[in-house]
């Protein structure tokens, strides 16, 4: 099963003509994942290493199928490429592109949900990997193997670092995701925490988290009432300076809640098993599988 | 990016908000070149730290020579920390009642959100938490368009006064049109006060969202009239993020959640980082020897730790940075590095095939971590 993308996925690749699109556009199709569209305004009809390109999201939809859109297009466009996959009824879209401003971000996620059905995933994010199915995104595929844990992050190298715990202990995982550090995310800790718990294949779930904001305590409220699985997590930035801007638009510590401290208390209250260091993961997976 | 006082109060020019005509100085001599302004005028500090009432740095001068005493006099002081190099002369307002307003995003709930309350001119932390029922909280759908009649609402179940409710909603929604086309992650007014010349905004905070810069072309101008250390700004200047912190241990890592960790386990090992210094995704081997020149200007360090897991970034591309920016030097500090990821075998190849004695190679982040807070004892 896995969650979100499987090998049945079909991905239209947004800003496909751009440098890291066509990089990655390729290095996923090379993995496995069916790429099955490229678009670029003016560029419909041209390809892009056999894949087709075309002028709107709709239109590569109601040639090939696609069901996911992955987008590369810079941040000054993303907002409005966004919603054109989500008026085009696309299922998922996988939001690459870094450095959108705030305003953008509340105002297509607030669109969307209002008006669509589509899930989004990003944007400032990795995308996501379910080994040996598909990978929608820029994560290192190298590292993974495909098996029954859930990993779920808020950062990009972090989650790299956590699937590269759990594949040395030969411990496999079902889908990995980095929901992204930026203030409004599409997707959150909990909608993944969700999916994780309905899918058959999951049997683990591997949390990562970081200073700022109160997702992570928000995710463990939901983890108390409504998760069965085992949880491992880890918390960057115990050590991290309160009230500094740490790259992540989203890591900025305010108040009591946002500290690490107070994540890692609210997920140890919820059940979940909290390790201090990202290299401990893989033993506590173990421990609780 | 948090404004100076008098930057915000620009942006207020701009969108027509009614805030105190005032006079930027910055070296006592500007006083000479005379300036518009009625007295009683308030001298006012800038800096970016809360309290500066209290610690002397906001005097009201009746005539020009109380002016000059007490611009000579804030001018250069230090405020917890924060040296005085800009004063805001403003007139002073009659004052009749304060109140709070401000807008800023609720990441939980994802909408923008808009807090007024009575209570102005004092600290409004203290109002929420020991009188709540006295700040309106009103979260604004950001797909939406601002409805007058939410505003007027507020403003009367916040108890302001309702002889002045036009000029209210007249002066919220511009410094709402501020929040939204200025692309503000902050706006922050207490007070917003009703004076005898009318409703004006008295104070500003205001915090500006970089990611926009691309779309205001003053933007630019206003990050640069704001002060850095200097260590951070040669870094700004190569495209690094970089803060500096106490400790002894360089720090040099791909993606802030990485680094943040990397931070923490060298605190693990009972040593502690001398700075966060974030490469970013896909840096070149440019971006690597930048980075060890901005930690070599860094006298607190005495070892570093390098450690990349690459992603879009690729380990031979950072390897040969280190080794561009190490070759034939004799270095201050030992480099512990820790490769993985992306073209990982390459990396290392290329870091074994070009010894330096000080540059020591480990294979997990946790051997990293502890060789480089043992080097540097």
């Amino acid at each position: 099963m896995a969650i979100l993308i499987d090998e049945n996925s079909k991905v239209v690749v947004q800003g496909i003509t751009g440098r890291e699109g066509q990089f990655h556009a390729l290095r996923n199709r090379d993995y496995g994942t069916k790429i099955v569209a490229g678009t670029r305004p003016g560029k419909g009809g041209e390809q892009v290493e056999s894949i087709p390109i075309f002028n709107t999201v709709q239109e590569a939809i109601e040639e090939t199928g696609a069901n996911v859109a992955l987008t590369f297009v810079p941040p000054a466009f993303a907002k409005d490429a966004v919603l054109e996959a989500a008026y085009a009824d696309c299922q998922l879209i996988v939001c690459i592109t870094e450095g959108i401003p705030a305003k953008d971000e509340a105002e297509m996620y607030n669109l969307i949900k209002n008006n669509t059905k589509s899930k989004l995933l990003g944007p400032n994010c990795p995308g996501l990997i379910s080994p040996g199915k598909s990978n929608v995104g820029i994560m290192p595929h190298e590292i993974t193997l495909p098996g029954n844990v859930g990993v779920v992050s808020r950062s990009g190298t972090l989650t790299y670092q956590a699937v590269h715990e759990l594949t040395q202990l030969n411990i496999g995982q079902s889908t990995c995701i980095g929901i992204g550090g930026d203030p409004v995310p599409g997707m959150s800790f909990i909608d993944i925490l969700k999916e994780f718990q309905e899918d058959d294949e999951t049997n683990a779930i591997v949390m990562i988290g970081e200073i700022g904001g109160t997702a992570e305590e928000e995710a463990a409220e939901y983890i108390k009432n409504n998760i069965s699985k085992p949880v491992v997590s880890y918390i960057a930035g115990v050590t991290a300076p309160p009230g500094k801007k740490m790259g992540h638009a989203g890591a900025i510590v305010s108040g009591n809640k946002g500290t690490a401290k107070a994540k890692m208390e609210s997920l140890e209250e919820a059940g979940v098993l909290v390790v201090s260091n990202p290299t401990k993961i893989g033993k506590a997976v173990k421990e609780v599988m | 990016m948090d404004l100076f006082e008098y930057q915000g109060k620009s942006l207020y020019a701009n969108y027509d908000i009614a805030h105190p005509n005032s006079f930027l100085v910055n070296k006592i001599e500007d006083l000479e070149q005379g300036f518009n302004l009625n007295y009683p005028v308030v001298v006012k500090a800038q800096v970016q730290v809360g309290g500066r009432g209290k610690a002397g740095g906001i005097k009201l001068a009746t005539n020009n020579d109380e002016l000059i005493t007490h611009t000579n006099e804030i001018l250069g002081m230090d405020i917890k920390g924060h040296t005085v190099e800009k004063i805001l002369i403003e007139e002073a307002s009659d004052i009749k009642e304060e109140y709070y307003l401000s807008f800023t995003l609720d990441r939980s709930e994802k909408k923008y959100l808009m807090m007024l309350s009575a209570k102005g001119g004092m600290d409004i932390e203290a109002v929420a938490e020991e009188n709540p029922d006295d700040l309106t909280m009103i979260h604004i759908d950001p797909s939406k368009e601002l409805d007058e009649a939410v505003l007027i609402d507020a403003i009367t179940n916040s108890k302001l006064n309702q002889d002045y409710q036009s000029d209210l909603v007249a002066i919220i929604t511009r410094l709402f049109k501020l929040f939204i086309s200025g692309d503000c992650d902050l706006v922050e007014v207490n007070p917003l006060a009703i004076t005898s010349s009318g409703v004006m905004a008295l104070d500003s905070k205001v915090s500006l969202d970089m990611n926009a810069k691309y779309r205001h072309e003053n933007f630019d101008q206003i990050e640069k009239d704001i002060p850095i250390p200097p260590s951070e700004k040669s870094a700004k200047e190569k495209g690094l993020n970089f803060i500096k912190l106490d400790g002894s241990v360089g720090i040099i890592g791909n993606g802030a959640g990485l680094v943040m960790s990397t931070l923490d386990v060298v605190a693990e090992y009972g040593g502690s980082a001398a700075n966060f210094l974030d490469i970013g995704g896909g840096a070149k081997a440019e971006t690597v020897s930048a980075a060890l020149e901005v930690l070599e200007t860094d006298d607190s360090v005495s070892s570093v730790f390098i450690n990349i897991f690459g992603g879009i970034t690729r380990c031979d591309l950072v390897a040969q940075g280190i080794v561009e920016a190490t070759k034939g030097k004799d270095l201050k500090w030992p480099i512990v590095i820790r490769l993985d990821g992306t073209n990982a075998t390459e990396g290392l190849k290329i870091l074994r095939d070009n010894p330096n004695e000080k540059i020591i190679i480990t294979e997990t982040m946790n051997e990293a971590a502890e060789l480089s807070v043992k080097g540097n004892r």
